[in-house]
């Protein structure tokens, strides 16, 4: 830490110190003030830890596909939230006939399931015509070019679904073997929210799986290493390209109902853009381009949002401390991106990725 | 040559100079006229926010709008009607952005908006400083009509509305949590829109005012959509009533949320018109049963007529209006259109010349309008200054069973002003 002790005195180095100092000192007081207060009891902090770890999962699927088409890319897909959102928003209106016909009531977790697939395939569309579409010309050009084309595809995708669907309010209709909770003493977790974890952890382990074990996986991992030396090797780079917007695509889609579950209203054209954000946060956070990076940004990302401003703000005083919940969050990006650039569980990366 | 040159550039100067010259001659308008030529249409402009989340307000009024047109079959004083609309994105920037754009069309003779009562803050300067009119059919914030800025007023001459002040509903919330409710206690949460903050604000010095304590005042994002920390931190402080008067969707999850947040099981959930849209009360769920919400209420068989109309015209394609405020939006439509036709005169030539303050002038003047939204008089004192809707057209509504599972809309209503202690 104190590096000007033995270096020669900076006074960058210096601020810098002097900010993680009063940083970690805000933390510590402000977390002290409010456990000491006894204002929210254990129970409650745990409910709020564990809404934070599923609304994390969900952030967390989202990251995936920034992180993968980073990786492969170096590019920013600044329109994956609108991916995310094509899924939800499509679906919402299977899970109503669903619902209407009892069905979602009846098989619950076949109709989930349903869902899913569904969802995950009109994402896995869209971000597949978005690569083919807007990115696909572009590639080889400044890295400043595809990344404003991928802001106004965002646009173009949330107008085109709010031609499609209008631009109204919809929700997702309630699952019955989600409601209500799991209780161990006076702690109640609701169903729900271990539906989402567990579900999430699924499809990550699946991600995982994917990438580390098979065949095309290992031509992902390829590609992402050196285009032109896998090309030489004869793997069809086009064709691995499209299916890493296709995964990333299918993610944010079973993202969308998973979200769906757990806060079933909001849901409307618009919907991709905060997700989008925060989960590109997550992944930076992470370490961008990093797989487990994402996941555990995503997590962080979320528990930081749930406990932070009842822990740390509301314990130094702030006023209207939730409304800050935001600012936690976008504060941890800077912080980050200050003192540890490559995020939690990001390596150095060489000139060209970085 | 150079001679001819000299002659032709000055007589070009001139004709220039002289033309408006001749024109003013017949405006005698102290704010200047608009000057609409034999064969032009009359223009209005909508400055209504008709992109992003809040797209459904700006689309509602617009529908209304757009009959109130029809209803003239799109003609007035024998001309067609051509209507500019810019996106005011619910945003004060926006607002000024979209009235900058306005203002420098000089044949724009009257503006219906904003949406948003941020976006009138960023926008009525500039179309005050025009000498243009502006009529809201949504903007409720009690900041807009008063005059006083040592109390938060930005009243600018020029300003009218057919929505009703938040002073009316937001008492009208507290008045009800004490006189029927009942509660002791009250927690109250804004999203940091000056129309949401408003009404917080007024229902919790009404509330107090009536004896009750406020136990917390905070405040959410918009865009937010996990609020188990802020509901924590209410239910800590033990509220019999939370009023939440926000917009859809943060309403919704708010709701949802609350029936689950231990502590928060007894307490009432109340909500204003920001949340009176169709849907509320089936994407909340089971958790919407006993809502209260206070909002406009709009009654009667020309109301019915207008919903037929709609229906068959399918303005901005949808059967039914998307919120609350066409109505108001037709009415300001309406009471535009006629101030337009009490005022113009007509040239020999067969030009139209409409007085922009004359035209401010009639709309002050406008007394006992029988209006779709009930009985319209535009009062000229702070803080009322502008305000047309008197708050006679407003009730509480409670959420039932048959608005979640059957999609009945709007609810009943349980209580009105008339009902008040306080008379």
């Amino acid at each position: 830490m104190f590096k000007w002790k033995t270096d020669e005195f900076s006074w960058v180095d210096f601020t810098i110190d002097i900010l993680r100092i009063l940083i970690v000192l805000g933390v510590v007081v402000g977390a002290w003030n409010t456990l000491s207060s006894g204002r929210i009891s254990f129970a409650q902090w745990v409910n709020l830890f564990a809404a934070g770890l599923s609304q994390g999962s969900i952030y967390a699927l989202i990251a995936l596909g920034y992180t993968l088409v980073y990786g492969i890319l170096l590019m920013i897909n600044f329109a994956h939230g609108e991916v995310f959102m094509a899924g939800a928003f499509s679906t919402v209106f299977l899970a109503e006939a669903l619902n209407r016909t009892g069905f979602l009531n009846e098989q619950p977790l076949l109709a989930i399931l349903l869902m899913i697939m569904f969802a995950g395939l009109v994402s896995m569309t869209v971000a597949i015509l978005l690569e083919r579409v807007a990115y696909r010309p572009l590639r080889g050009s400044p890295r400043l070019v595809p990344l404003i084309t991928a802001i106004g595809a965002s646009f173009f995708l949330q107008y085109t679904f709010r031609g499609l669907y209008g631009s109204g309010f919809k929700a997702y209709p309630q699952v019955r073997i989600l409601q209500g909770a799991i209780s161990i003493g006076d702690i109640n977790i609701p169903v729900v929210q271990v539906f989402v974890f567990g579900s999430a952890l699924v499809l990550m382990l699946g991600l995982y799986w994917l990438v580390e074990r098979t065949r095309v996986g290992k031509a992902m991992r390829a590609v992402s290493e050196n285009k032109e030396v896998a090309r030489l090797m004869g793997i069809d780079i086009d064709w691995v390209i499209m299916f890493t917007f296709g995964v990333g695509g299918f993610l944010a889609g079973s993202a969308g109902v998973i979200n769906g579950m757990f806060r079933p209203q909001g849901v409307n054209f618009f919907m991709g853009f905060i997700p989008g954000i925060k989960a590109f946060t997550a992944a930076v956070l992470g370490g961008i381009g990093n797989i487990p990076g994402a996941m555990l940004g995503g997590l962080f990302l979320g528990v930081i949002e749930a406990i932070g401003p009842n822990l740390v703000l509301a314990g130094l005083g702030i006023p209207g401390a939730n409304q800050l919940k935001d600012v936690i969050a976008f504060t941890m990006l800077v912080l980050v991106l200050i003192f540890r650039p490559q995020g939690i569980l990001g390596e150095r990366l060489s000139e060209q990725k970085a | 040559m150079k001679h001819l040159f000299l002659v032709l550039t000055v007589l070009s100067m001139l004709v220039c100079f002289s033309a408006p010259a001749l024109a003013d001659a017949h405006c005698m308008d102290e704010l200047g006229c608009v000057e609409v030529g034999p064969d032009d249409p009359i223009v209005f402009a909508a400055i209504l926010s008709v992109s992003g989340a809040t797209s459904f307000y700006g689309e509602d009024s617009l529908g209304g709008v757009e009959l109130a047109f029809l209803g003239r079959d799109g003609m007035l004083l024998g001309r067609d009607i051509t209507l500019v609309v810019e996106d005011e994105l619910c945003s004060a920037e926006g607002g000024q952005a979209a009235a900058q754009r306005v203002a420098a069309d000089e044949s724009v003779v009257g503006i219906i908006g904003t949406t948003c009562s941020g976006a009138a803050q960023g926008a009525m300067p500039i179309l005050s400083e025009a000498g243009m009119l502006m009529i809201s059919s949504s903007n409720t914030s009690p900041r807009l009509t008063n005059d006083n800025s040592d109390e938060g007023g930005t009243y600018q001459p020029g300003y009218f509305r057919t929505a009703h002040n938040d002073l009316f509903q937001g008492a009208m919330g507290a008045q009800y949590a004490v006189e029927v409710l009942k509660a002791g206690a009250v927690a109250t949460i804004h999203d940091g829109d000056p129309y949401t903050e408003g009404l917080a604000v007024v229902m919790a010095n009404t509330f107090d005012g009536l004896n009750g304590e406020v136990v917390f005042q905070g405040a959410v994002s918009k865009g937010d959509t996990d609020m188990t920390a802020i509901l924590t931190e209410i239910a800590a402080s033990g509220p019999d009533v939370v009023y939440l008067p926000v917009f859809v969707p943060e309403s919704e999850f708010l709701v949802s949320q609350a029936a689950n947040t231990p502590g928060l099981e007894d307490a009432v959930m109340m909500t204003a018109d920001g949340s009176f849209a169709a849907g509320f009360a089936q994407n909340t769920g089971q958790a919407a049963v006993g809502v209260i919400m206070t909002g406009p209420h709009v009654a009667g068989e020309s109301y019915n007529a207008f919903l037929e109309l709609w229906a068959e015209e399918q303005p901005g394609g949808t059967d039914t209006p998307p919120s609350g405020f066409h109505a108001h939006a037709y009415d300001a439509a309406n009471l535009l259109m006629d101030a337009v036709e009490a005022v113009a005169k007509e040239m020999d030539d067969g030009t139209l010349i409409i007085g922009r303050q004359a035209l401010r002038d009639a709309m002050a003047a406008v007394e006992n309008y029988d209006g779709l939204t009930g009985s319209l008089t535009c009062q000229e004192e702070s803080p009322f200054k502008g305000d047309c809707a008197t708050g006679t057209a407003l009730a509480v509504f409670e959420i039932g069973e048959a608005q979640v599972n059957e999609g009945a809309w709007p609810p009943p209503i349980v209580w009105d002003l008339s009902m008040s202690m306080g008379g």
